[in-house]
C-alpha cells in the first residue's frame, strides 16, 4: 500500500487533490483508494492536509497516516512552518509546487525532490492558480502506478464542462514536466 | 477602550495539572494571530490628518488613538485593507508581509 | 473484486454521500432531518437530490432533531417510509422520540454519525452517542466502511418493516472516519434495490376506512404487556437479521455475516471485539500477529441491540482471554460492549477473562501499534500476568 500526504492551505484545492488521485486509483484504474482530509484541530491560519491511500487490495486500515511514500506540497510556504518531511519513508519522494529547481530545497533525510511550477502552468491553461489539478498531473508522472489516463477521467467526473478542458491541458503539462524533464 | 490582554496559555502537563471539567483560565482564547495577514497597513503620519475615519471604520478595533499619533495595533490588524481604502489623505498604504514598505 | 459493479456503478464517496444514495434509493416518502455535524454531507447531498429532481419525497425542514423524530413519527403513522439522520447532540435532542417512536413501534430508520456527547464539547468521533440510548428500543448497527454504510440502510428498511419485527433502526457510522472518508462504493441500480425492497405498506398507520388511535396511553393494567412485545419482536429480529443478510447476499453479492462476524477466529487463543470502523484497522494487525505464528482472532460486532447473547456463550468457550473494545464508557462502571458480553458469558458457564480496552474517544486514533498492544495484555492476562480489566488506552500519560 502506499501512501501520499497532501500539503496545502485551505481553498487551494488541497483536499479535492486528494480525493480526485483516489477517484483517478479505484473507479478509473483497478486499485483500491481510500481518501481522507485532516481531521484535527489545525484549523487556525489554514494549513491543511489530505491523505490518500492505494492498494492493490481492499483497505480496511481506518486509523490515520502516519508514514508516508509521497508528499505533495501546493504551497511552498507551507514549508517554513511545517515540517512536510514528517513521517515521510527513507527514499520518499517530495512534489513540490514551486518555480525553484530541486536543488533549492534541502531536507533532512535521503528523499528525492522534485518540482514543477504548477501555479504558472495553472494560470496560463486556467486563469486561476489553482494548482491541485495540475499537480495531480506531475504526481501521475512520478511513478507508473496510476498513469494519466486515469487522472483525466476523474477531471472529467468531477468538473463541470467549461473547465474539465483546461483542467486536462494543464495536467498534461505537468506530467509532461516531470516525465520529460523541463 | 480596553486592549485584549495576550495571556499566555500553559498547557496541562499531567493528569493532576488538567482542570475540574473544562475550563480554564480566562482570557486564553486571545491569541495574536498577525500569522493570518497576507498584506499590513502603514500609516505615513505626515499625511494623517487625524479625522479618525479608519479608527471608526476598523471592524476589528484595533487603531489606538488614545496617544497623540494613530498606532495600529498589529497583534491583532487582520490585514483587511479597509482602512487605507477609506483614508481620505491616502496615508495607508497596504504591503505584503514579508516585503519592505516602498 | 475486480473493480466492476454487477450492474450498478462504482464511485469514490464518503460515508455520507454512501448513506444519501442508499436513502434514495430505498424511495423514503418523508424525510426530516436537521444538520449536525458530521452527518451534514448526508442532508446536503439529499436536498441536492431533492433539488435536481432525482429524487421524489417531502423533504421537511425542521428546527431541531427533536422535530425531525417527531415529523418521521407522524409521516410514519400515516403510513409513509421514513428517513432521518442525526449524531451527537442532535441524537441526545431527540431522546425521549426514540422512546416514542419504538413504543408506538414505527419501523423508522435513521443514520447516526458516531460523535461524541458533550461537555466538553467535541465533534469527532466515538460511540458515545448512539450507546447511551441503548435502551430507547432501537435496533442498532455498526458498520465498518461506507460500502457497508450504503447497504445496511437498504437492508435496515427491510429489516424494519418486517411484519415480524415492526422496530426503528439505527445505523451507525463512525464520525469522520466513516463519514468524511472516500472510498470505492459500488451503488446499486435503483431496479435491483426496488427488487429487493417491496413499497411499504404499514400495517401500523393512519386508515380512514378502519378508524384507529395511536400513541395512546397505557396504564399500569396494559403497559408492561407493550414492552413484553417490544422484547419478543427484538428476539424475533435476530433471525429476520440473518435472513435479510442473506437475502441481500443474493441478490447483491455482498454477504456480512448477519449479527456478528468473525475473522480468524477458528483457532484462535485471544480475540478482540470491536464495532464499526476499529475492525478494519484490526483486520491488519491480526494478518500481521498471525504471520509471527500468533493465535488472534477478531470478533466484528455488527448489531449491538438486539445482543447476540447467545454468540458470545459459544464463543467463551473457545477462547482464553478476550478484549473489548469500546468507544465509549458508562461511568461508574464500564464500556456497554463489555458490559453486555460479560453478561452473556456469565450464564455460559465458563467465562474467560475479559479486558475491556476503553478507546478512541474523541475522535482519538485508534492506531495499529495500539490495538497489537491490546493483543500484548490479552496475552499477558491468559499467562496469569496481571492486567487491568479495564483500560483506557492512548492517554497522553
Amino acid at each position: 500500500m502506499i501512501e501520499i500526504r497532501w500539503h496545502a492551505r485551505g481553498g487551494q484545492g488541497g483536499f479535492t487533490g486528494a480525493k480526485l488521485l483516489g477517484l483517478a486509483a479505484s473507479v478509473f484504474c483497478n486499485h483500491y483508494a481510500q481518501a481522507f482530509p485532516s481531521f484535527g484541530p489545525e484549523r487556525r491560519g489554514a494549513p491543511v492536509l489530505g491523505f490518500t491511500r492505494v492498494d492493490s487490495k481492499p483497505i480496511t486500515d481506518h486509523s490515520q497516516v502516519y508514514t508516508c511514500d509521497y508528499v505533495v506540497v501546493l504551497d511552498e510556504t507551507l514549508i517554513e512552518t511545517v515540517d512536510v518531511t514528517k513521517g515521510l519513508k527513507d527514499g520518499g519522494v517530495i512534489l513540490i509546487n514551486t518555480k525553484l529547481g530541486p536543488d533549492r530545497f534541502s531536507f533532512k533525510g535521503n528523499f528525492k525532490v522534485l518540482t514543477v511550477d504548477a501555479s504558472t502552468i495553472a494560470m496560463e491553461e486556467m486563469g486561476t492558480p489553482i494548482a491541485n489539478t495540475a499537480m495531480l498531473g506531475a504526481f501521475a508522472a512520478v511513478n507508473d502506478l496510476i498513469g494519466i489516463e486515469p487522472i483525466l477521467k476523474s477531471v472529467d467526473k468531477g468538473m463541470p464542462g467549461a473547465l474539465r478542458e483546461r483542467n486536462k491541458k494543464a495536467i498534461e503539462r505537468t506530467y509532461g514536466v516531470i516525465r520529460g524533464g523541463k | 477602550m480596553a486592549k485584549p490582554k495576550i495571556v499566555k496559555f500553559q498547557f496541562p502537563e499531567c493528569l493532576e495539572e488538567m482542570p475540574l471539567g473544562p475550563s480554564a483560565v480566562a482570557g486564553i482564547l486571545t491569541e495574536p494571530n498577525s500569522g493570518w495577514r497576507v498584506q499590513r497597513p502603514v500609516l505615513d503620519h505626515s499625511k494623517c490628518s487625524k479625522c479618525l475615519l479608519c479608527w471608526v471604520l476598523c471592524p476589528e478595533g484595533v487603531i489606538d488613538k488614545s496617544k497623540g499619533e494613530l498606532e495600529i495595533d498589529m497583534n491583532y490588524c487582520k490585514g483587511c485593507g479597509l482602512c487605507a481604502h477609506e483614508c481620505p489623505k491616502e496615508a495607508i498604504q497596504m504591503v505584503r508581509e514579508g516585503q519592505d514598505e516602498q | 473484486m475486480n473493480n466492476k459493479s454487477k450492474s450498478g456503478h462504482l464511485d469514490f464517496l464518503n460515508g455520507d454521500e454512501a448513506v444519501a444514495y442508499a436513502a434514495r434509493l430505498c424511495r423514503p416518502h418523508v424525510i426530516a432531518v436537521y444538520p449536525i455535524t458530521p452527518q451534514t454531507i448526508v442532508v446536503e447531498k439529499i436536498s441536492e437530490f431533492v433539488a435536481n429532481n432525482e429524487m421524489t419525497c417531502e423533504y421537511i425542514h425542521v428546527e431541531s432533531e427533536h422535530s425531525a423524530m417527531c415529523a418521521a413519527m407522524g409521516a410514519s403513522l400515516v403510513g409513509a417510509r421514513a428517513f432521518t439522520a442525526t449524531s451527537s447532540q442532535g441524537l441526545a435532542y431527540m431522546h425521549e422520540m426514540l422512546h416514542y417512536v419504538s413504543g408506538s413501534r414505527f419501523p423508522i430508520v435513521m443514520m447516526n454519525a458516531n460523535r461524541t456527547l458533550a461537555a466538553p464539547w467535541n465533534i469527532f468521533g466515538d460511540q458515545r452517542d448512539s450507546l447511551s440510548q441503548r435502551d430507547t428500543g432501537w435496533i442498532q448497527a455498526y458498520v465498518e466502511n461506507g460500502q457497508e454504510a450504503l447497504d445496511m440502510i437498504i437492508q435496515a428498511y427491510a429489516l424494519a418493516e418486517d411484519d415480524r419485527v415492526y422496530t426503528p433502526v439505527m445505523v451507525n457510522l463512525d464520525g469522520f472516519v466513516n463519514t468524511h472518508t472516500f472510498e470505492l462504493v459500488d451503488i446499486p441500480t435503483q431496479e435491483e434495490v426496488d427488487a429487493f425492497l417491496p413499497p411499504f405498506k404499514s400495517k401500523n398507520a393512519v386508515d380512514f376506512h378502519h378508524p384507529r388511535s395511536f400513541c395512546m396511553t397505557a396504564s399500569t393494567e396494559w403497559n408492561m404487556e407493550f414492552r413484553y412485545q417490544q422484547q419478543e419482536a427484538m428476539d424475533r429480529a435476530r433471525g429476520v437479521i440473518a435472513e435479510v443478510d442473506k437475502r441481500f447476499g443474493d441478490h447483491f453479492g455482498r454477504y456480512y455475516g448477519g449479527m456478528v462476524e468473525e475473522i480468524q477466529c477458528e483457532d484462535a487463543e485471544v480475540v478482540l471485539v470491536g464495532m464499526g470502523s476499529v475492525v478494519g484497522t484490526s483486520r491488519i494487525v491480526v494478518d500481521r500477529l498471525r504471520e509471527k505464528g500468533l493465535k488472534v482472532g477478531l470478533v466484528k460486532l455488527r448489531f449491538y441491540r438486539p445482543f447476540p447473547r447467545e454468540y458470545f456463550k459459544g464463543l467463551s468457550g473457545r477462547v482464553k482471554a478476550m478484549g473489548v473494545i469500546d468507544r465509549d464508557i458508562s461511568f461508574g462502571y464500564e464500556g456497554a460492549v463489555a458490559s453486555d458480553i460479560k453478561s452473556a458469558l456469565a450464564s455460559a458457564g465458563v467465562v474467560p477473562k475479559v479486558i475491556n480496552f476503553i478507546a478512541g474517544i474523541a475522535g482519538r486514533d485508534i492506531t495499529k501499534e495500539h490495538i497489537e498492544g491490546m493483543y500484548d495484555r490479552l496475552f499477558n492476562f491468559t499467562q496469569g500476568k496481571d492486567e487491568k480489566e479495564l483500560q483506557f488506552i492512548g492517554l497522553r500519560w
